[in-house]
């Protein structure tokens, strides 16, 4: 569904991403770990086409698309979703009406038919009952007053509502208590885990890959992933730290 | 609107201004010599069959306008106006008098579809089944042309007239309010107005009335060079309701071309006024050149006790914008409200707000008003909250919030605060903020082409004050709002 290869990019001529590979295929679920600064959030940045990155050079591949000649917008209409690490406040819009004006630009795009109100609104519902996610927040304006918790559960009942094919979630785990965190990995395996879909999990602690047992593990470190595994190897880096890893690659 | 239907419209009103509609009087002047003396001022009054106290009013008016200075303390950079040259009064070749719907030209039908004007007032306009009733004075180039539903106002006791109408049919109530809230010596323009008022409209609600239907004057055309001069009057019994329409388009383009009507409300005991205008005059090119000044006092005197008027603008055209809708709240527990939004792009300008003044004890006003600018323009809020001495418990809440789009614009809060009685509450909010692009990209993320995300933040900025409008007024504003900021981001 997904082929990185070789891809070099800066911010403002200096280099974070030095040679990225990566590949995801439909039905998996990846996580990238690594130390701050070493550019997890710039790759999901550049993923999803937000403006300020340089890429240099190197390829992207979605679904048989050139994803960097795609603008940001065009990409979302392609399948990927961003689920953001500081979800954004948008006054005097409810999120019903983002949704819907956003889904239904989605599916005008794709050539697919508008969602009717009632339609939407069921859909909404559905999405925001299994998240436990309060009907009433969804007439509020977007993230205005949410906590941290119930934006991040917010972002969840955006994906489901979009139905991304591909979800890269930025520290979603990030600001979670215990039940928040339950309820966005229950959330993430519902809506994300099947043979048409994947995620990219953007994570730095191993908990909710306690909830969400990923298939591949990488670790990020100076632009480029240095090493992969499996769901043990995010394990190992809980017990063992960075420092080995990074001296191996180093 | 794009700059090619503009031409479209504008041909095709030039077009329809030469059409034959069903009788033809004899062969008169289209228009008054053009310039601007006493002898203009009697030309109009005396094509309107006007008595003689009205044009007394109109000469008294041209003298005092004679010694006025034009003023300049506003935030607006204004082009001397050559008051001499241009036409202050133009009149269609034909002058119709249409009964009825039915009798309304389809070219005037496809003119308005040129225009743009929502479909529902299409529907409206052709009578269509089921369509919601919003009686509609239709204004070409100073004159009226047809008023609808005008049975079923009369059945309520509702007047709704032009004002040359009025001044011929109900001389008393003309006489007791014409310039009473705006009087000539008001202002400049208002003076200006006075001397040489083209038409306009005159709306009576008995008592305990609520009228049955929205009043909306739809829109005006101007012939290149003529100033539009109208002059608005209402009147609101005890106990009754009116909601009113301006809607303003026919966007021009000519060389700058002055706007300065006036628009007067009374409110008496228990009565409600609720006044909208969405307004998208000409704003002039990009480089700035042309566009429609548009230079309008409205007052409103809510005299009686516990009435009330709610002015809510959207003003995204006109080259420069000039005007704040102010309630005299004179009665005891009298309610003034003003919701704005007013957007600059481009090279435009605007000093815009409100003036509340409490006079009744227990008198409450609101405020909020939300500029947008765009572009290298200006956008000035300026208010003036003001409280009698006698005017015990008064409450007042302002809110002015501007939204900036990219580094070139300017966003300004000039708010007059005069409070002689202690008992007063007055609240003043304001904020400025721009469009951040992690918002821009949130947006996009989920889909949203630039545009569309920047129309939806706009809206959402702009969502209070769009609430107040009527439906239909709101669906058309929140396009309007998309539409004058093409191209004002990226």
């Amino acid at each position: 569904m997904l082929t990185i290869e070789n891809l070099h990019a800066e911010i403002e001529g200096k280099p974070i991403l030095t040679g990225l590979n990566l590949r995801i295929r439909a039905g998996e679920i990846h996580a990238i770990m690594g130390p701050n600064g070493a550019g997890k959030s710039t790759l999901a940045n550049i993923l999803t086409g937000r403006p300020g990155y340089d890429v240099t050079s190197g390829s992207v591949q979605f679904q048989d698309q050139d994803l960097l000649a795609l603008s940001a917008h065009e990409r979302a209409t392609a399948g990927i979703f961003l689920g953001f690490q500081y979800p954004v406040e948008i006054p005097g819009i409810s999120n019903l009406h983002f949704l819907r004006t956003a889904l239904n630009a989605q599916k005008v795009a794709r050539g697919e038919r508008e969602l009717s109100g009632a339609a939407f609104i069921k859909l909404a519902r559905e999405q925001a009952d299994a998240l436990s996610f309060d009907q009433e927040m969804l007439k509020r304006s977007v993230n205005v007053g949410f906590s941290g918790g119930e934006k991040k559960r917010n972002e969840m009942v955006q994906m489901g509502i979009l139905a991304p094919a591909l979800a890269i979630l930025d520290e979603t785990d990030s600001g979670l208590d215990i039940d928040a965190l339950r309820a966005v990995g229950d959330g993430i395996n519902r809506i994300q885990r099947a043979p048409n879909k994947a995620a990219l999990l953007i994570t730095h602690y191993q908990r909710l890959l306690d909830y969400v047992v990923p298939d591949f593990v990488h670790v990020l470190a100076d632009g480029r992933i240095v090493r992969s595994g499996g769901a043990e190897l995010a394990l190992e880096l809980e017990r063992e730290g960075y420092s080995a890893i990074l001296e191996e690659a180093a | 609107m794009t700059e090619t239907r503009n031409r479209e419209a504008y041909d095709a009103v030039e077009e329809a201004s030469t059409y034959r509609w069903g009788f033809v009087s004899d062969i008169e002047q289209d228009f008054a010599p053009k310039g601007l003396s006493e002898a203009t001022v009697r030309f109009i009054s005396a094509k309107k069959n006007e008595p003689d106290w009205l044009l007394e009013w109109r000469l008294k008016a041209y003298r005092r306008w004679l010694t006025l200075p034009a003023p300049d303390w506003a935030k607006l950079d204004i082009p001397p106006i050559d008051y001499q040259d241009a036409y202050y009064y133009a009149e269609p070749r034909a002058k119709p008098k249409l009964g009825s719907l039915d009798e309304v030209d389809p070219e005037i039908l496809r003119i308005y579809e040129k225009l743009g004007i929502p479909l529902e007032e299409q529907k409206v306009l052709a009578g269509v089944e089921g369509a919601r009733k919003i009686a509609v004075d239709a204004v070409f180039d100073s004159v009226s042309v047809a008023t609808t539903f005008r049975a079923e106002l009369e059945r309520a006791g509702v007047i709704f007239r032009s004002i040359s109408d009025a001044v011929r049919e109900y001389p008393e109530l003309l006489r007791k309010w014409l310039g009473k809230i705006v009087p000539a010596q008001d202002n400049y323009f208002a003076a200006l107005n006075a001397a040489v008022f083209s038409d306009g409209t005159f709306v009576y609600i008995p008592e305990n009335t609520r009228c049955p239907m929205e009043l909306s004057t739809y829109f005006r055309i101007n012939a290149a060079n003529t100033g539009q001069f109208e002059r608005t009057l209402i009147i609101a019994e005890r106990g009754s309701y009116v909601s009113y329409l301006e809607g303003c388009t026919a966007p021009q383009r000519d060389e700058n071309q002055l706007h300065a009507a006036v628009v007067e409300l009374v409110a008496l005991d228990d009565a409600e006024i609720k006044y909208s205008t969405v307004q998208n005059w000409y704003p002039g090119d990009a480089e700035g050149k042309g566009g429609i000044y548009n230079f309008v006092t409205k007052r409103a005197l809510c005299q009686g006790e516990r009435s009330k008027v709610s002015w809510t603008q959207v003003e995204t055209g006109s080259a420069i914008t000039w005007k704040y809708p102010s309630c005299v709240l004179a009665g005891e527990n009298s309610v003034g409200e003003f919701y704005s939004v007013a957007v600059t792009n481009n090279h435009q300008q605007a000093d815009t707000g409100s003036k509340m003044i409490h006079l009744g004890r227990g008198s409450r006003s609101t405020i909020i008003s939300k500029g947008i600018s765009a572009g290298v323009s200006d956008n000035t809020y300026r208010g003036l909250v003001r409280v009698a001495a006698g005017a015990d418990g008064v409450r007042n809440f302002t809110q002015c919030d501007s939204l900036l789009l990219g580094d070139r614009c300017g966003s300004h809060t000039i708010p007059y605060i005069e409070v002689r009685n202690p008992t007063a509450q007055i609240e003043h909010e304001a904020t400025t903020s721009k469009i951040s692009e992690d918002q821009l990209f949130y947006a996009m993320q989920r889909g949203l082409d630039q545009e569309s995300a920047v129309g939806l933040i706009v809206n959402g900025f702009a969502k209070e004050v769009l609430q107040q409008l009527p439906m239909e007024f709101a669906v058309e504003a929140q396009k309007l709002l998309g539409i004058s900021l093409e191209g004002s981001v990226g």
